[in-house]
């Protein structure tokens, strides 16, 4: 396997899920990603489970999270821990860090500090909310930034309270933009020999997240609003969203109505002209869903999948796990971890038709410390 | 050399959302973007009819805020002597984006084998629905539909909700963000071995590893499905109070917490009872409901000033009225002013600062072709 990242290190003083699943990529790109923990009780989100699923003393979710990477343990208001970790900085090529504003510093491992031991470090850190302004120290956790940040009103229908997403969108976007400007100033560092000061946070993250929204505002004026029935995207018109049928739902995208009208026969749909497809888009859509239940899910797809409409089923992970479209992409690796074998997702990017994967559990606390200090000793 | 990417020259055959997205990103980087277009129609993107809200009375706003700091070169690949023109520069790139559906570059005598014997250096990269075997190769790789046949509908909303969709494009801007983790990867790598690569992605993929704590925890927990919540779901997995609930004025998200200490600082005798942390999560939507009836009774600003100074997870839900006018927002300086021809468009900017600046430009997406002439001259093309 070809490793992209091959000796690069990584030392990771980040926890949870938006530093740690930055790392992750980097790991499966073949960087050496190192966990600094703290002794005996190591990360945090060693002890977050979801579902109360436990892979040993740590979580099954720290275990997805932290695989393929090393666990080094320091106490750092120690200050001979601390001696090791400046020795492994003069040796790491990236620092992410997660900690809410001004912790590093009180620690001694601002970038400014880090960067006198080491001038070519890309030091990457991620906040809530920025370092500045009256939510700096407001916890950056994600459902909060996705309240926060207008998101919650993109999902879901008219009559709905504000819904978020069911998943940690900031953390993980963020986590996944942080490896985007890690490999940018990598690319930099390689060519001019210059280290980085990396800045993200979560809210900004989102706000990108959600620019389309954000730059249609700022023309409009207006907060956008969901559709009243099946609401898909709150900036696009009929028929756009997810029904339900006989026997199950089937999702419509974009199309001309009457495109649609003449793969399904709802003779209801005849009076309405493309242009109304937004304005009149909650009327249309009621229209729609009365006529879908009438029949099968897979009926529905004969009859406008072969025109190329944009049409298809709503499936359950269940459902997904069974089909040829899902077996081909391979997503699945099993990870080793002692006796166990966990399974897991691979790294979604292929590299010259390469699968990025690996058996190498995540660390237990401190299992690497004395092998990587045998290492920096030959170094010195 | 200040950018990250300074002097490496991308060109983007990519259409709509996912391709632009990263060609977006990496011209944020510094890289010069070039897009490629069809004469007369353009990336379909610029026409597509998105609400009520458009720029000049004919292109798209979401167009605009994804083709920034880029350039527009028409070619009709079909014809002969415009391919050629389009191969000249090919071996000058450093990078190469696409989304067709799988096939269509080949035919165009553009798939990555051919393109490889004209520039064994170019990082080609490209970004397809359900990547390039099995059934559903051919399919349209549309947002909506790779959120519907990923499972991933059946995380928001509650219970009792139909399978709702993310009002986000979130398969497009994921399988971009992934690409362009991709393309650096191997542009890193490139700097020693002098090889190129094909780097691929694909929506399901992306939208996969969206999910990969979740299915970890379907793999290995005899596939059971997820559940989301019957009352305010937040997260399908997580405990309450985790959730969005009404107040008397406005709404106000809960994160993990306490419930009995939730329920001593609410004053809310009927959550104290609920002192085993494991009914959080077995007895959520039971507790969930004593919540939701309680908050309903003071305002959000009420509850926060309780509940922020104990430290509690909690925060006001705006909406984009509510946002823009708070310091919080604000001091992001999140959004920048483009010129694109003679109008002037407020959009945001990249959301990562590199070496403490915050990365702007000026400059619009460009008109269809606009750069045609410039660039033919500066390649000979």
């Amino acid at each position: 396997m070809h490793l992209p990242l091959k000796g690069i290190v990584v030392l990771e003083f980040s926890q949870y899920l938006s530093g740690p699943c930055a790392g992750l990529r980097l790991a499966d790109l073949g960087a050496q990603v190192i966990k600094i923990e703290r002794p005996q009780k190591g990360e945090a989100g060693r002890k977050l489970a979801i579902k109360n699923l436990w892979a040993d003393e740590s979580s099954l979710l720290f275990h997805t999270i932290n695989r393929n990477k090393e666990s080094f343990t320091a106490d750092l208001d120690d200050p001979q821990d601390m001696q090791w970790i400046k020795r492994l900085i003069g040796q790491a090529d990236v620092i992410t860090h997660n900690f809410r504003p001004g912790v590093m510093k009180k620690k001694g491992l601002h970038y400014e500090a880090v960067k006198e031991i080491n001038p070519g470090i890309i030091y990457t850190e991620i906040s809530g909310y920025g370092n500045d302004g009256p939510w700096k120290n407001k916890p950056g956790q994600d459902l909060l930034i996705q309240s926060l940040s207008g998101l919650t009103h993109s999902t879901g229908n008219y009559d709905d309270n504000p819904l978020p997403f069911g998943l940690g969108i900031a953390d993980y976007l963020c986590g996944n933009q942080a490896v985007q400007f890690i490999l940018g100033a990598l690319i930099r560092k390689k060519r001019t020999g210059k280290g980085a000061f990396l800045q993200l946070s979560l809210m900004e993250a989102l706000i990108d997240f959600q620019f389309e929204f954000f730059t249609t505002y700022f023309q409009s004026k207006r907060q956008h609003k969901r559709s009243a029935v099946s609401n898909g995207h709150s900036l696009l018109s009929a028929p756009y969203g997810i029904y339900k049928t006989r026997d199950g739902y089937i999702a419509i995208a974009m199309m001309p109505l009457q495109k649609l009208n003449a793969a399904i026969a709802c003779a209801a749909l005849n009076v309405f002209e493309e242009k109304e497809a937004f304005e009149k888009r909650d009327e249309i859509k009621a229209i729609i869903s009365a006529h879908l239940l009438t029949a099968t899910t897979a009926s529905w797809l004969k009859k406008t999948q072969p025109l190329d409409l944009w049409v298809m089923p709503v499936l359950n992970w269940r459902q997904l796990k069974e089909t040829d479209g899902y077996k081909v992409l391979q997503m699945e690796q099993q990870v080793q971890l002692n006796d166990k074998e966990i399974t897991t997702t691979r790294c979604p990017v292929r590299i010259n038709g390469q699968l990025f994967l690996s058996a190498k559990p995540a660390p237990a606390v401190g299992q690497h410390t004395e092998n990587i200090k045998a290492t920096l000793s030959l170094k010195l | 050399m200040t950018k990250l990417l300074e002097d490496i020259l991308v060109l983007d055959f990519s259409q709509f959302l996912s391709g632009p997205y990263a060609s977006l990103r990496l011209s944020d980087m510094g890289a010069r973007v070039i897009k490629i277009e069809r004469p007369v129609i353009g990336d379909i993107c610029r026409t597509l009819y998105v609400s009520d809200v458009k720029i000049d009375g004919v292109e798209s706003t979401i167009f605009h805020a994804i083709n920034r700091n880029k350039e527009s070169f028409t070619a009709d690949i079909k014809e002969e002597t415009e391919l050629e023109k389009i191969k000249k520069l090919i071996r000058k790139a450093d990078i190469l984006i696409h989304n067709f559906r799988p096939g269509v570059m080949e035919r165009v005598g553009l798939g990555y084998e051919t393109v490889k014997q004209m520039n064994p250096q170019i990082i080609y990269a490209q970004i397809s629905g359900y990547g390039e075997k099995g059934e559903w190769k051919d399919l349209p790789g549309q947002d909506l539909l790779l959120q519907s046949v990923s499972g991933i509908t059946y995380l928001n909303g509650n219970q009792t909700d139909p399978p709702t969709p993310m009002g986000v494009a979130a398969a497009d801007i994921l399988a971009g963000t992934h690409l362009v983790q991709g393309i650096l990867a191997a542009l890193f790598s490139r700097f020693d071995s002098g090889e190129g690569a094909l780097v691929q992605v694909s929506m399901l993929e992306s939208l996969i590893d969206f999910q990969f704590e979740v299915l970890t925890c379907f793999f290995n927990d005899g596939y059971a499905l997820p559940e989301r919540s019957a009352v305010n779901n937040g997260h399908a997995y997580i405990a309450a109070p985790y959730g969005i609930y009404q107040t008397a004025d406005g709404y106000i998200a809960l994160a993990m917490g306490s419930i009995t200490l939730l329920g001593r600082l609410l004053q809310c005798d009927l959550l104290c009872k609920y002192d085993q942390p494991s009914e959080w999560f077995d007895k959520r939507d039971e507790i969930k409901t004593i919540l939701k009836d309680h908050l309903l009774t003071r305002t959000t600003k009420e509850w926060l000033h309780i509940l922020e100074p104990a430290d509690i997870w909690c925060s006001d839900v705006f909406d984009y009225d509510t946002l823009l006018k708070s310091e919080g927002y604000n001091v992001l300086d999140m959004e920048q002013q483009v010129v694109s021809g003679n109008k002037k468009i407020k959009t945001t900017r990249c959301p990562v600062r590199v070496d403490e600046k915050i990365l702007k430009s000026a400059k619009g997406a460009p008109a269809l072709g606009e750069h045609t002439l410039a660039i033919g001259k500066e390649f000979e093309l």
